[in-house]
């Protein structure tokens, strides 16, 4: 895994709430046996019409979007199933963070894993930075996740929870097996204790 | 004085570094074909073994089709679910793996089978890469979805990293009346504290009117679990766990089995123990439910109309609710009793065991599924469909006009090809109702088997307590 550094990047709004995994990545696309590609089934069932050609108006269609690496997301972000193909499929889009008022556990927890970042905005500042991205798509917010701040395009800061254990991992570039594996001793302790 | 996931939890800590959450040991390890294949290149490309593979159990599910053709062979309505069974079957073969595969009398939808063969016991940490594991809760086991990144650690390592959640106990209080069954207790929570209600959270479900419920209904409860946003649903341990499990192939027997009973009455909650959460819910007040909109919070009583965007406060709420309504074609504030209905799906992990079938028969029995109204019953297993079939329990539903299928998860998830057409309502007796879950434009109506049957027999949303005797 890549280290995640500070970027700046514009921001693409979807302004919806509860969006459930379905949605990130309808079911049917689950049948693949690798990652590779996903990003091109990112909210596919609002995204494309039924002969397959964009629907005008939803956000990742629209070319005054094009190359955000963030997504303003509503609250409780990620809901549903425990499918990683959701942030597989958003980081295969190119996305680096997801900014929201809440996200759902699982999904939370998938994001970090892969190396996306979730960021949770209180609402005042996520109506905030909403407002600035529909007044001027071409704003930026900067990312910084050693310091755990946002910079909204008014130049206020924001900082936001993250796991200190997945920030360390994120920041090394680590990923959870490679900390696993090395508490070997201790998982073959434990196994012996309990047989 | 603790609680029963305090129990469980507390006795599968491997270790605990400050700052980084626990690693946890886990116990019985479910797969199935679609979360796992990216999780085996991860071993493969690290050059990994599996570290228990006899603790790693596979099984075939959401793929696989429900329909064999006139030569007995199973229809496949594409490649790719063909292809992704034959790398599941690879991989178990490469790592040592036992599975379940299509076809073997052992068979079935994951969360079906662990607890039929007897895998499922109390105490134990149990993890699949699909969110509802919850199911297994049932059993007094802290079980969990988890991402294709964790099944890979747990092969790995047969460990997880993870925080400890809090804990949230969910008092059902008194007995439900007729009809109202164990999917309308968990509808009725959902709906009481929303899809992100319970986040962070392990439930506990306590009370009268879980205790009173036979495993398979408990499983029904903790099924959903996660659809409130929890991390897992618990039950504690008593006699119905131990009589379930009793001559199960892969439970304990003999004199071990005694020694593991002693242990697992062990297990329940102290009296005095905290939680995070409290919440009492008046089961005796409850009437069958159902859902209305494309969440599975967005439920209501059967006899109750919908909502109405106009009468809310809060503008998300509003929004988010005209957006529920259009999707599903419902107008605010009318009844959805009378509501027409194309397709009813009896099926699924949360509804699919052999009493979720004989409530559904009941309603059947000497009853036809209305013209124009597609049926489908799909027992969770192949135990279940042979028990079923023992008791005849397919006449009646063949009887009906419904089609009797094979074992698998069909139209719960619509990944084999059955699935329903976009405008189409669907009452079923599944977990999730979001948009596009059953079949791209379909909508989805959550609930009991006895309200699923209900609709199917009458073409419209119906109170089954008006067919039950
Ligand atoms: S029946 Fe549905 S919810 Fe259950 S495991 Fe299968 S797809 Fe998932």
């Amino acid at each position: 895994m890549e280290p995640l550094r500070p970027f700046s990047s514009r921001v693409l709004p979807l302004i919806v709430d509860d969006v459930d995994t379905d949605q990130i990545i309808p079911a049917r696309f689950l049948k693949v046996t690798d990652k590779v590609g996903l990003g091109k089934k990112l909210f596919s069932d609002w995204r494309y019409e039924a002969d397959g050609s964009p629907k005008p108006g939803f956000p990742l269609n629209d070319p005054k979007h094009a190359g955000a690496q963030v997504l303003l997301a509503g609250h409780n972000f990620g809901c549903g199933s425990s499918r990683e193909h959701a942030p597989w499929s958003l980081v295969d889009y190119g996305f680096r963070a997801v900014i929201a008022t809440s996200f759902a556990d699982i999904f939370g927890g998938n994001a970090l894993k892969n190396g996306l970042l979730p960021i949770v905005l209180e609402p005042a500042l996520h109506a905030e930075l909403r407002a600035a991205v529909e007044a001027d798509p071409n704003v930026e917010i900067h990312v910084d996740l050693a310091s755990q701040t946002v910079t909204l395009p008014s130049g206020k800061s924001a900082s936001f929870p993250v796991d200190p254990f997945a920030k360390t991992m994120l920041l090394e570039g680590v990923d959870e097996l490679g900390y696993l594996l090395a508490k070997d001793d201790a998982i073959a302790a434990f196994e012996a204790r309990r047989a | 004085m603790k609680t029963l996931f305090d129990k469980v939890w507390d006795s599968h800590v491997v270790a605990e570094d400050p700052g980084a959450p626990a690693v946890i040991y886990v116990d019985l390890h479910l797969v199935h074909e679609v979360t796992s294949p990216q999780a085996f290149t991860g071993l493969r490309e690290r050059g990994l073994k599996v570290r228990r593979p006899e603790r790693t159990k596979a099984t075939m599910d959401h793929s696989t089709p429900t329909r064999k053709g006139s030569d007995g062979r199973f229809v496949f309505v594409d490649a790719q679910n063909e292809a992704q069974l034959e790398v599941l079957r690879k991989n178990c073969a490469d790592f040592g793996i036992e599975l379940f595969a299509l076809g073997e009398a052992s068979n079935g939808i994951v969360h079906v089978v662990g607890p039929e063969r007897g895998l499922t016991h109390p105490g134990m940490t149990i993890v699949c890469g699909d969110s509802h594991t919850s199911t297994h809760g049932a059993f007094g086991a802290l079980a969990f979805g988890i991402g294709t990144s964790q099944v890979e650690h747990v092969l790995a390592t047969q460990c997880l990293l993870h925080a400890r959640p809090k804990t949230f106990r969910v008092t059902f209080e008194g007995t439900p009346g007729l009809g109202v069954s164990a999917k309308d207790l968990i509808l009725a929570l959902i709906a009481e504290i929303g899809v992100g209600g319970a986040t962070g959270h392990v439930l506990e479900y306590a009370g009268d009117a879980i205790r009173a419920l036979d495993m398979e209904g408990r499983m029904t409860v903790c099924n959903m679990s996660i659809e409130a946003g929890a991390k897992a649903g618990m039950i504690a341990p008593d006699d119905v766990t131990f009589q379930y499990l009793a001559g199960r192939d892969r439970a304990p027997n003999g004199a071990d089995f005694d020694a593991a009973v002693q242990a697992w009455k062990t297990l329940p909650t102290d009296e005095g123990a905290r939680f995070d959460r409290e919440l009492r819910i008046d089961a005796a007040a409850l009437v069958p439910r159902l859902t209305w909109g494309t969440n599975p919070g967005m439920g209501v009583a059967i006899d109750q109309p919908v909502p109405d965007p106009a009468q809310m406060q809060d503008a998300q709420a509003r929004e988010a609710t005209q957006k529920a309504l259009t999707y599903m074609g419902l107008e605010a504030g009318k009844p959805l009793l009378g509501r027409g209905v194309d397709v009813v799906f009896i099926g699924s992990c949360t509804n699919s065991r052999i009493s979720d079938l004989r409530a559904a028969a009941k309603i059947f029995e000497g009853r036809k599924v209305a013209s124009g109204v597609r049926a489908l019953v799909v027992p969770g297993s192949y135990d279940v469909k042979k028990q079923a079939e023992a008791e005849g329990l397919h006449r009646v539903f063949e009887a009906a006009g419904a089609e009797w299928r094979e074992p698998g998860c069909s139209m719960c998830i619509a990944m084999n090809g059955d699935q329903i057409e976009p405008g189409q309502v669907a009452v079923s007796t599944s977990n999730r109702n979001f948009e596009g879950r059953q079949g791209k434009g379909g909508r989805t109506l959550l609930a009991s088997p006895f309200t699923a049957a209900a609709a199917a027999v009458t073409g419209k949303v119906t109170d089954p307590r008006t067919l039950l005797s």
